[in-house]
């Protein structure tokens, strides 16, 4: 378990959000782990708890997705959008929207997967519709980062 | 340490999403109780509540402007934004960390063994 985390966040001007990783995996195998259910099913999950039920991903342009996720004891929620660009390996350019059950505006996203070394290097470029919007969508991370990290903020602070 | 600061009433300030949303707006500029109103459908008494949590907790203050009180974070509340920025980053870094042992899995998995 590395001590320091590789992944930065950021905000950019009034509307991004830019997330990057590094992965010790190709650019194919990172572009696979990111567009086959089977594969999304056992990592895109959040806190301890939550399962992904319904996986549906056409990764191709003008394809849609639906991530469901479930939980034993809170309401579940789904993100669903369509992707707008798919360079196999490289790039994914979709939108989307959370439904909880209201739908949040939309986010338009864009992920790169670059060779970096004898790994992959992903950067995720989110625009959201304006600056509120971009707020409250930091603070509902927020929520959900806080329920795993809560007792971790304590003893930084 | 800045004045009027103390953990448990910050923490206090912290336990509520509406609060935190507030933060989060005025992580991007100072802003008037109508401006923070607007997209918490809440109203105007309602969020003058919080910011005086968040005021009390030594996260937000006020400046007098006229008759306006544009209300804009402290440097505490500025270093809050950031432990909650970092929050955010464990827990995507918690997806991704499932995820490099899906990719360590797929690379075994492709020399023929192992799950």
């Amino acid at each position: 378990m590395n001590t320091m985390t590789p992944l930065t966040l950021k905000t950019e001007g009034d509307t991004h959000i830019v997330v990057t990783r590094h992965f010790a995996a190709s650019p194919e195998a990172v572009y696979r782990a990111h567009t086959d259910p089977k594969l999304l099913q056992k990592w895109l999950l959040g806190p301890e708890g939550w399962t992904m039920p319904v996986c549906i991903n056409d990764a191709r342009p003008g394809g849609k997705f639906r991530y469901e996720w479930a939980h034993p004891k809170k309401p579940g929620f789904y993100i669903a959008g369509e992707f707008l660009e798919v360079v196999p390996y490289s790039k994914i350019v979709h939108v989307e929207r959370m439904y909880l059950p209201d739908p949040t505006p939309e986010n338009h996203v864009e992920t790169r997967f670059e060779a970096d070394g004898d790994g992959t290097l992903m950067t995720i470029r989110m625009t959201l519709p304006d600056s509120k919007t971009r707020a409250m969508m930091l603070s509902s991370g927020m929520d959900k980062g806080m329920e795993a990290s809560y007792a971790r903020l304590e003893t930084m602070l | 340490m800045e004045h009027g600061f103390d953990l448990d009433s910050a923490f206090a300030a912290l336990a509520d999403p509406t609060r935190r949303g507030i933060l989060a707006r005025l992580a991007l500029g100072e802003a008037t109780v109508n401006e923070l109103a607007e997209p918490f459908d809440m109203t105007q008494p309602a969020i003058s509540q919080h910011l005086k949590v968040l005021e009390k907790a030594g996260l937000v203050v006020q400046r007098i402007d006229g008759t306006k009180r544009p209300r804009r974070l402290s440097k505490t509340g500025i270093d809050a934004m950031d432990q909650w920025l970092a929050m955010l980053r464990k827990a995507l870094e918690k997806n991704y960390e499932r995820l490099d042992q899906v990719l360590a899995a797929m690379d075994s998995n492709s020399k023929g063994e192992k799950r």
